[in-house]
């Protein structure tokens, strides 16, 4: 088990360098339209002098390889340096945006877990019945929506037309988030941001499920006089919930990159909406900053999914992923 | 499955199952059978087989004449939409203000936007972005999918470790972040756009095909072809490929939908086609400020990336079950 995990732990080394060395491509001159002591002194003009100390004091005249490395060597210190616009150290950005996040992903969560498994076991049991094609169906529906426009359509319908509707007495808030305990703020983004991955949750549960019911084991159960009920959800689930439960995991990590759609629509301050933000400024610090975060916090979860998951199912552990 | 091989036309002129049927002892195929005869016929019992199995998939089978369908309004949109409907791009100036956001009327279908222009024009010449999207990026990510997907399981060790590293990088990266990223790097307009999503969508399809070839190397007959002495490139392109191509198709054709949802969602926020363009994206960006009076301005652009998303997941859908695909995810 820990030599599964110290590999799986290694794979992750290339790709983190992979992904900061990407970036620093991106951010190489030449590469992108822009000069960034411009984006720190804002139109203003400047004497030639002044441009060199600021060239010299964000390290740009060395060369990139030593920029390279010098960014690496604060970033183990924690330190991912200032944004060039809002004078403040990127770290302390984010930890201002994060729980904005998570509360966001975890609310998304809880609905993807409780519908979509519910409906996937529901259309699973019912199979070719009625309800099963209706799920069916609405999961196709649902992955084919595009995010931003099913959040417009719940602000129109669900913010301004029940409002009108009810006389102005029942409405759910379009935008911004409140104040944290404030749950109604939540609702409408947190459905929308849940709805694609419900609708593949359900999908998942519903063919593992009829995969499972299918063998050999469940048969035995089913000849040994056991209710329905019984086989599904002690024999049954069991073992058609791994995948679901290893889908559902590497959702939440998908999730801690922010949902810059959902974010948008919604007003929502979270780590998706500031970097797309800083992306459109050219605020190259917060972006790299951001994203060597959020690929951090991705690859953590996934790694938590990887060993919860050759935790759950021996054949990882010993066989070795099938790569 | 027997059942079909009685009722295949091929197989009833054939003389094994027949004689079977009639309870004469079958016999062997003789020699003056050309071996060309046999190798059509297999092959066609397997495309012909999937293309049964679809069609008697009522939902994959909408789905596909909804594409039809939309790909035939694209392209015939000059011959009739701009002398009903007005050209989707002009803006008249001195008219605006009596044009703007008419609702839903015969003469407008989908009523007018905030420039006057005719929302139902738009949507059309939208359908030729979307799909437009939906083939080149899709075309661009299954070449450099394939290429990298196929070096990678062929040759192996080091090659295989390097490319699917590689993968792993792009994989790392949030999605929707990485092609406004690689947007911004590039320049804001039709082609990059097209680039940025092939460029992002090339490490699923490489997986995929590397994961099809290692099963498919197994086989015997690629020893053979090896032993007699076939080039690389060969064994790769004739031997290897026509079997392990189907999960590429459906892979691709449900990467059609993908691709025409981020092309939307990158316009939605100013990082993809750009005005006066029509772009179902654009269109519904345009739409935030007045969708709470004039709701028709998002409402059917909507509809239209749904329909068309829908159509193509429909399809793959019916391709996996048809080509019996299974799918890792």
């Amino acid at each position: 088990m820990l030599k599964y995990i110290a590999r799986r732990i290694l794979q992750m080394v290339p790709v983190f360098f992979g992904v900061t060395i990407l970036l620093f491509i991106l951010r190489a001159p030449g590469v992108l339209p822009g000069d960034p002591i411009r984006m720190i002194t804002g139109e203003k003009a400047i004497s030639p002098a002044l441009y060199q100390e600021l060239v010299k004091e964000n390290g740009l005249d060395k060369p990139l390889p030593v920029q390279y490395v010098t960014y690496l060597g604060k970033l183990v210190h924690g330190d991912l340096g200032r944004s060039y616009q809002k004078d403040r150290p990127v770290v302390e950005i984010f930890a201002d945006k994060y729980p904005n996040t998570i509360r966001l992903a975890l609310a998304a969560i809880v609905i993807e877990i409780i519908v979509g498994i519910a409906a996937g076991i529901i259309s699973a049991v019912k199979q070719y019945s009625f309800l099963d094609v209706v799920v069916t169906l609405s999961t196709s529906v649902l992955v084919s929506v595009p995010v931003f426009w099913l959040g417009m359509m719940f602000q129109v319908l669900l913010g301004i037309k029940l409002k009108e509707w009810t006389g102005g007495a029942f409405y759910l808030p379009m935008s911004g988030m409140g104040s944290p305990p404030d749950l109604a703020h939540l609702v409408l983004p947190a459905v929308t941001l849940a709805s694609v991955s419900t609708a593949y949750a359900a999908r998942i549960t519903r063919s593992q499920l009829l995969e499972v019911m299918g063998q050999d084991y469940i048969r035995t159960a089913v000849a040994k006089g056991l209710s329905d009920r019984a086989v599904i959800f002690k024999h049954a689930l069991k073992n058609a919930m791994i995948p679901v439960v290893t889908f559902i995991g590497l959702d939440l990590g998908a999730m801690m990159s922010g949902a810059i759609l959902t974010e948008t629509i919604f007003n929502w301050p979270g780590v998706g909406l500031e970097i797309y933000f800083s992306i459109q400024q050219r605020d190259w610090p917060i972006v790299m900053g951001g994203v060597i975060i959020v690929v951090f916090a991705v690859m953590l979860i996934n790694l938590i999914v990887d060993i919860s998951y050759a935790f759950l199912d021996p054949r990882i552990r010993y066989g070795g992923p099938a790569k | 499955m027997t059942d079909k091989h009685i009722h295949d036309p091929l197989a009833e002129e054939g003389h094994p199952v027949k004689d079977f049927r009639t309870g004469v002892p079958a016999t062997p195929p003789t020699e003056d059978v050309p071996a060309s005869a046999i190798a059509s016929r297999s092959s066609r019992t397997l495309w012909g087989d999937a293309w049964r199995r679809l069609r008697k998939n009522k939902l994959a089978m909408a789905g596909l004449i909804w594409a039809i369908i939309m790909i035939l309004v694209a392209l015939s949109a000059d011959l009739w939409v701009p002398q009903r409907f007005g050209d989707p791009k002009y803006i008249d100036t001195t008219t605006v203000s009596q044009r703007m956001l008419l609702p839903p009327s015969a003469a407008h279908p989908f009523g007018t936007d905030r420039m006057g222009r005719d929302i139902f024009a738009r949507v059309v010449y939208g359908s030729r972005i979307s799909l437009a999207v939906g083939v080149i990026a899709v075309a661009i990510e299954v070449v450099i999918g394939l290429i990298l997907g196929a070096i990678a399981a062929y040759y192996g060790k080091l090659w295989d470790s390097v490319i699917m590293r590689i993968a792993d990088v792009f994989l790392a990266f949030p999605y929707i972040l990485f092609a406004i990223a690689l947007i911004a790097v590039m320049g804001k307009g039709f082609m990059n756009v097209f680039i940025a999503i092939g460029i992002l969508g090339w490490p699923s399809i490489a997986r995929v095909f590397r994961g099809s070839i290692l099963s498919v190397k197994e086989n015997e007959y690629v020893d053979a072809a090896r032993a007699l002495g076939a080039s690389d490139l060969r064994i790769m392109t004739r031997h290897i490929m026509p079997n392990a191509i189907a999960p590429i198709i459906v892979y691709a054709t449900m990467s059609i939908g993908g691709a025409i949802l981020t092309e939307a969602a990158l316009s939605f926020l100013g990082m993809g086609v750009q005005p006066p363009t029509p772009s179902w994206g654009l269109m519904l960006s345009d739409a935030r400020a007045f969708m709470f009076t004039a709701p028709w301005v998002m409402i059917y652009p909507g509809f239209a990336i749904l329909t068309t998303v829908l159509a193509f997941v429909l399809l793959g859908d019916g391709l996996r079950d048809a080509l019996d695909v299974k799918m890792k995810d």
